[in-house]
């Protein structure tokens, strides 16, 4: 079965607006509860967990560059390298890592 | 018009960023089976860049409707956080128009720029900056769908981990000082391993489940310090 994709974009677009604007416009006082603040706290950190292990290895064509490549990411990450020099780097070894592979 | 001046000149470097991001963005959005209009259309209405890359490979697994609205929940809702936070920073004299426009630019970036203003934000800045970066994140991704076409695999490939490298950026270094936020991010890595290789579940459900499970078991065991959640 295939869906609109336009269907898709709007049914995204909206829930994502939802999520943005709902606490910035209706709800003016901060979060009570405990757990939904530390809750919330984490969230980031595993989504961005899961989306970017084992996805980084299927998404190059050898599935070793995309292991060795986050090991270098994760290296430049812990030195502080930021946002920019990190990502270079990812792409610069798979780049390499697949021509020697 | 100073403000916004201000603001348009660090939307500049902002907008750089975006534009690499969003280019790696659109590859994923090809592998969907996105046209570059409709990843332009996507990028110019959601800002996101996890919470895109989650829509792309729910679209490419064509899941159900109602299961976009719950992976678009989950991958996006960090900004519930920020929105609670910029309520706080915007002057209660602030308009609706103003919020709503605030609210649909809630990026970490622009997030960022915002908050940083004292003792309230004036929106004009804000403003500046967006209207330089956002369409380079909207031209970038539809870019990225009509090169990742014509670029060698070589190079497809490279450009395909610019993403995650944009991920590790963000959640290493607070790993680095916090035990809790590096106990998680190898405990997300070893189960989403486990689960993608060994269970039939699609990855939209598999970073809904883990989201969800993995958060509410931190929240239990690792309380927050102090009550303080300012990155």
């Amino acid at each position: 079965m295939r869906n609109n994709i336009y269907i898709y974009i709007i049914v995204m677009a909206l829930t994502v607006f939802a999520i943005r604007v709902l606490p910035l416009t209706i709800i003016r006082r901060p979060i009570r509860s405990r757990f939904i603040r530390d809750f919330l706290y984490y969230v980031p950190y595993v989504t961005l967990s899961v989306m970017t292990f084992p996805a980084i290895i299927d998404a190059t064509s050898k599935p070793l560059a995309g292991l060795i490549a986050l090991l270098i990411g994760i290296w430049g990450a812990y030195k502080e390298q930021g946002l920019f020099k990190v990502t270079l780097l990812c792409c610069i070894s798979v780049l390499i890592l697949e021509f020697i592979l | 018009m100073k403000a916004f001046r201000n603001g348009l000149k660090v939307g500049i470097p902002i907008g750089l960023g975006y534009f690499a991001v969003a280019f790696s963005l659109g590859i994923a959005a090809a592998n969907a089976g996105l046209n570059p209009f409709q990843g332009f259309l996507t990028s110019a209405l959601a800002n996101a860049s996890a919470g895109e890359n989650a829509a792309f490979i729910a679209i490419r697994e064509a899941v159900p409707y109602i299961e976009m609205i719950m992976i678009s929940i989950v991958s996006n809702i960090r900004y519930v956080l920020m929105s609670f936070a910029l309520s706080q920073k915007i002057s209660p004299e602030t308009g609706l128009i103003h919020r709503l426009l605030l609210g649909f630019y809630l990026t970490d970036e622009f997030f960022a720029l915002t908050i940083a203003q004292e003792p309230y934000c004036d929106p004009c800045y804000s403003y500046g900056a967006i209207s330089f970066a956002a369409p380079c994140w909207a031209l970038g991704t539809a870019l990225g769908i009509v090169m990742g076409n014509i670029l060698p695999a070589r190079i497809v490939s490279a450009l395909s981990v610019a993403l995650f490298g944009m991920f590790l950026a963000i959640i290493i270094p607070p790993a680095k000082t916090s035990r809790p936020i590096a106990v998680l991010v190898i405990l997300s890595f070893v189960l989403s391993y486990l689960l993608s290789r060994f269970s039939s579940l699609s990855d939209s459900v598999i970073t809904i489940i883990l989201t969800l499970a993995i958060s509410s078991f931190a929240a239990i065991a690792f309380p927050v310090k102090g009550g303080s959640h300012e990155e």
